[in-house]
């Protein structure tokens, strides 16, 4: 209910669409009203993806000035490949953190699938993919146990995924047994996937113009179907320069990179993830109710949605992808280890969630903030390790700008909740 | 107040759409409530009016499927159902709209709407949702700027307004409204009682819990009151006065009123006042 003052239906006379009728509401039509409505946006605190896109920026200019190798091309064709294994991680970490939850036992699950790969590919010889099936399968499993503890026990999953955390990193060491290490060879598709393959220059550039022909394509189909329904629609002159920017910016950082090795089918998978749980998340029912169950889980029970069903999935998919994040990481390394998903990926791929603009609290988020996260993430890695600073320097960065992104993240929700945008 | 609205002669009963009889909850050592006897009927507004802990929040949770009742039979139509979860309730055709009112913060008003329901579940048709919201509120006179706006820079009213016009997306039959007026300004209050006027005289069943007599009187064609847990009357609105109401919501006198309760609720009350919709 409004102050109703104002008459309804005046507007509609004059032909405006069903969803701009209210005086009240701000027009935005034009390339330019957009731009200055996102301004607007930005400076009531709804950042979006704009933080971790300026940090990206800054860690380049910064990386560039102390070191000239920083932005070779074969430099990032080795940090895209590198951010790959903590970055599928971080996607399952998403999917965990949109529902209010958390699971600290990504790093041992991925040692444990990679340890599980190693044995069942070198030691029982078995197929190199069925070992990898089974040992992505165990994840699933793994996080349908967590979820039905979560739902029946009421644990909090910090706890449940803590005792998982030092349960699989025992069961990743009885795996690997008394060598503690097993080495893939080099000629398995594995190896070779995570190490050798790239995408040929042609069929890169074929991939960027498809995806911006594609992001026009759905856009202008989207504001045709909406004007036709008496609704606002995008201009094209707005979906347009969308995609042009799109192939400008992606057709030069691909032909960046083709000047090295190009772009690894390993990126390219993540990337085609990425967008596949985008898609799940903002235009599936299921996506729906995970944002539901982040913001308000008894409004969403209350609204029929399946609540156990939702942490189910969520939780398997988390585990899942850790998984699969561990046989990737088996795969660039050649071997399985004791260390394989020990060490800082649990806190990297966390981090880079939460850099990528994944509320702790649920809720809000998207599947490109593991993608970006997880690029100022390795960014730091790889531009600390060309200075030649150990890791302890790699460590405390790392703190530093996990520290600033949840600050960022806190300001910007306060000036949210001032400027009413939530 | 309405009382030009109560038209009916008594006999001129509408079938129940929804009948409550024995009803019993407990929680461990409490027991919540007790041998609860209700029924409300198309195009008639009932008033569950009670003081704190009189277990009407209880009774709604169990209407929607929230709890489980351990004792009594729920009739639904003319046939026995068991309301074991809110999806179970949503599909019999019983939609409840709750104090706190269910809505997700963190997603727009069309989100919100559809939640749980959403068209075409795996390839989402934002379009055709966008376009029944504006109906759907539209119906409802409510005005909104955009509908593309989180839940949380909304205000009190407008977001009752989103809650009772999702009640309405499948097309129930009975609405129940738990302090629909609460937490409203005097304009908004006004602007909710018309709403549930909408409601009833467009056939729907609505249950009512209120804390307002004057909200009560203004709208309602029956009141039931409960008292710790308990059936304590069932009164047809324009043949009671508010002080009979509140005597019976506090038990402060337990003649009269008690007496009378228990003609009432045994009796022809119900539906009595019922309007021809």
């Amino acid at each position: 209910m409004t102050d109703g003052t104002a008459t309804a239906g005046t507007a509609a006379a004059a032909g405006t669409a069903k969803d701009l009728q209210d005086e009240r509401l701000i027009q935005a039509t034009g390339p330019r009203q957009a731009l200055s409505a996102t301004i607007g946006r930005i400076r009531d605190g709804d950042l979006g993806l704009l933080p971790v896109v300026l940090g990206l920026v800054v860690i380049g200019v910064v990386f560039q000035t102390l070191n000239p190798n920083f932005l070779s091309s074969a430099n990032l064709v080795n940090l895209l490949m590198e951010s790959v294994p903590v970055g599928m991680i971080a996607l399952g970490l998403v999917c965990v953190l949109l529902v209010g939850e958390i699971d600290l036992s990504v790093g041992s699950v991925s040692g444990l699938s990679s340890a599980l790969t190693a044995v069942l590919f070198v030691d029982q010889g078995l197929p190199v993919w069925p070992a990898v099936a089974t040992a992505v399968a165990a994840g699933a499993v793994i996080g349908f146990v967590y979820a039905q503890v979560f739902i029946r026990f009421g644990v909090p999953s910090f706890v449940i995924t803590m005792a998982g955390l030092l349960a699989f990193l025992g069961l990743q060491l009885k795996v690997l047994g008394a060598d503690g290490s097993i080495n893939l060879p080099f000629d398995s598709g594995l190896v070779g996937f995570a190490q050798l393959k790239f995408v040929p220059a042609w069929l890169s550039y074929v991939l960027v113009a498809v995806t911006a022909a594609g992001l026009f394509a759905g856009g202008y189909l989207k504001a045709r179907e909406r004007r036709a329904a008496g609704l606002s629609g995008r201009s094209t002159a707005v979906l347009a320069a969308r995609s042009v920017a799109l192939l400008a910016g992606f057709g030069a950082v691909v032909w960046y990179l083709n000047r090295a090795r190009g772009v690894g089918w390993m990126f390219v998978l993540f990337v085609v993830l990425v967008l596949l749980l985008n898609y799940a998340l903002t235009r599936t029912r299921w996506g729906k109710s995970v944002y539901a169950v982040g913001g308000n889980v008894e409004a969403a029970r209350r609204a029929g949605i399946n609540v156990h069903a939702v942490y189910t999935t969520v939780f398997m998919l988390g585990t899942a992808l850790a998984a699969s994040g561990g046989v990737l990481a088996a795969a660039r390394l050649a071997a399985a280890n004791q260390s394989t998903g020990g060490g800082d990926v649990n806190l990297n791929a966390i981090a880079a969630v939460v850099i990528g603009g994944t509320s702790l609290f649920g809720g809000r988020g998207s599947a490109f903030a593991a993608l970006l996260g997880i690029l100022v993430i390795q960014s730091i890695s790889s531009g600390l390790t060309l200075l030649n600073l150990d890791s302890a320097y790699r460590f405390a960065v790392t703190g530093v700008v996990l520290l600033l992104a949840v600050i960022l993240d806190s300001v910007a929700r306060r000036s949210r909740a001032s400027r009413g945008r939530a | 107040m309405r009382q030009s609205a109560t038209a009916g002669a008594p006999g001129d009963v509408g079938h129940a759409i929804l009948s409550l009889r024995g009803i019993s909850k407990t929680f461990g050592a409490v027991a919540a409530l007790t041998d609860i006897d209700l029924e409300v009927s198309p195009g008639e507004v009932l008033a569950l009016v009670g003081d704190n802990g009189a277990g009407k929040s209880t009774l709604v949770k169990i209407l929607s499927g929230v709890y489980a009742p351990d004792a009594g039979r729920v009739t639904f139509g003319s046939e026995e159902v068991t309301i074991s979860s809110p999806a179970v309730a949503q599909r019999l055709g019983i939609a409840t709209v709750y104090q706190d009112l269910a809505l997700c913060e963190n997603l727009n008003v069309i989100e919100n709407l559809f939640l749980g329901q959403e068209i075409r579940p795996a390839r989402l048709d934002t379009v055709a949702m966008e376009v029944r919201s504006w109906e759907l509120l539209g119906r409802l006179s409510a005005r909104l700027p955009t509908l593309r706006v989180p839940i949380a820079s909304l205000s009190g009213g407008q977001r009752q307004t989103v809650a009772i016009a999702r009640s309405l997306l499948g097309d129930p039959k009975v609405v129940v409204l738990d302090e629909p007026t609460a937490a409203l300004g005097v304009a908004q209050t006004a602007e909710v009682l018309d709403l549930i006027e909408r409601l009833r005289d467009t056939g729907h069943a609505v249950i009512m819990i209120s804390h307002n007599m004057p909200d009560v009187r203004a709208v309602a064609d029956t009141v039931a009151v409960l008292r710790l847990g308990r059936n304590n009357g069932i009164f047809p609105v324009r043949d009671v006065s508010n002080e009979e109401i509140i005597a019976a919501i506090t038990g402060a006198t337990d003649n009269v009123v008690t007496r009378r309760a228990e003609r009432a609720g045994t009796g022809t009350a119900p539906g009595k006042d019922d309007q021809p919709s």
